[in-house]
């Protein structure tokens, strides 16, 4: 092969374009995007009711999220997942949302509790009849409030979720850039 | 309740603001006077300012709704005497629309409560220096703790099992 045409296919391969489509369609790539993601999830501190001192336990060394990766970070910026713990009131919900949309992409979102999944026991003038009303919503996880052991198979449905996820897609995600 | 005490709370009251006082009670060792609205801030200063009673703290204003009696609103004060251990309920019943003279200048607690009194109940203290809404949103439509607002609320995008808004 001539060294010039060698060249001009390295040139051609190191264009991004090219390199995001070698790794767009190599499901190694996936996987791997996958499984950092899944392994790193960061949660939104972020408590509403009740259900927030379960997700606190859940954190705590008794429960030990931390061995999952998933570690509570004080700002909507750094962090991957939103706990939306507890009854949610319809003047909370704006600042809910307004914290969504604060988060950067790929974002995911639990339901905690009974109250967040579809308004609990609460079918009132004052509360939002499931925070899938506000924002979307990946995992509902039952309970009232949800033992820690609930949440942490509400985390690793949502791992589960992640793990089959095409990473690179921005449209399965309803997200065109 | 000892003799002393009902001297100071009913028959002293009583003799002092006879003609505004429209009922008294005695139950269960607590004094409640039903009072007309006009004479409220009189009462309430001589209950703070008597050396015999000194009403020092107010500890809360409540609205009730008694829909469809007349009048319909009843504010209740509860007040005590840190000082000589006294307690005493004030009531006042209004009708939908009346206003009621704020206690704001005398005790600065009855601030929030009236404010929740107005957000639950609408109803208006004249002279409230930040008469807002405290527990709902503001910009809230009607007043939730009225008999005649539906305890599922509204239908709204937060709640599609609300009742319908006629």
């Amino acid at each position: 092969m001539p060294v010039k045409e060698s060249l001009e296919g390295l040139v051609q391969f190191t264009k991004l374009e090219n390199i995001l489509h070698f790794l767009r369609s190599n499901p190694v790539t996936e996987d791997v995007a996958n499984w950092s993601r899944l392994s790193s999830l960061w949660v939104m501190t972020f408590g509403l009711a009740c259900c927030a001192i379960e997700m606190i336990s859940s954190a705590c060394p008794r429960y030990d999220l931390d061995r999952f990766g998933i570690i509570f970070r004080p700002s909507p910026r750094q962090s991957d997942v939103m706990v939306v713990a507890g009854t949610m009131t319809k003047k909370m919900a704006p600042v809910v949302r307004r914290l969504y949309d604060q988060m950067a992409e790929p974002r995911w979102v639990i339901a905690q509790g009974g109250c967040a999944s579809a308004g609990g026991p609460y079918n009132t003038y004052a509360v939002v009849q499931g925070a899938d009303l506000v924002i979307p919503v990946d995992v509902y996880v039952p309970g009232c409030p949800t033992r820690p052991e609930a949440l942490i198979f509400g985390f690793m449905q949502l791992q589960e979720k992640i793990r089959r996820e095409k990473p690179q897609l921005l449209k399965e995600r309803g997200l065109e850039l | 309740m000892t003799p002393e005490m009902e001297l100071l709370l009913v028959n002293n009251i009583k003799d002092r603001f006879g003609s505004s006082i429209i009922q008294t009670t005695v139950q269960f060792g607590e004094v409640a006077h039903t009072v007309k609205k006009d004479a409220l801030l009189d009462i309430c200063r001589y209950l703070k300012t008597d050396p015999s009673l000194r009403m020092n703290f107010l500890m809360d204003v409540a609205g009730v709704d008694f829909y469809p009696e007349k009048p319909r609103f009843t504010v209740v004060y509860h007040l005590l005497s840190l000082i000589t251990k006294l307690r005493l309920r004030l009531k006042v019943r209004i009708e939908d629309g009346e206003k009621v003279p704020s206690l704001t200048a005398l005790w600065k607690s009855a601030d929030w409560p009236e404010r929740e009194a107005y957000d639950m109940f609408g109803i208006v203290f004249e002279g409230h220096p930040d008469l807002r809404r405290i527990y709902m949103p503001f910009d809230w439509d009607g007043f939730p703790l009225r008999k005649d607002y539906p305890l599922r609320g509204y239908k709204d995008r937060y709640n599609p099992y609300g009742e319908e808004k006629k």
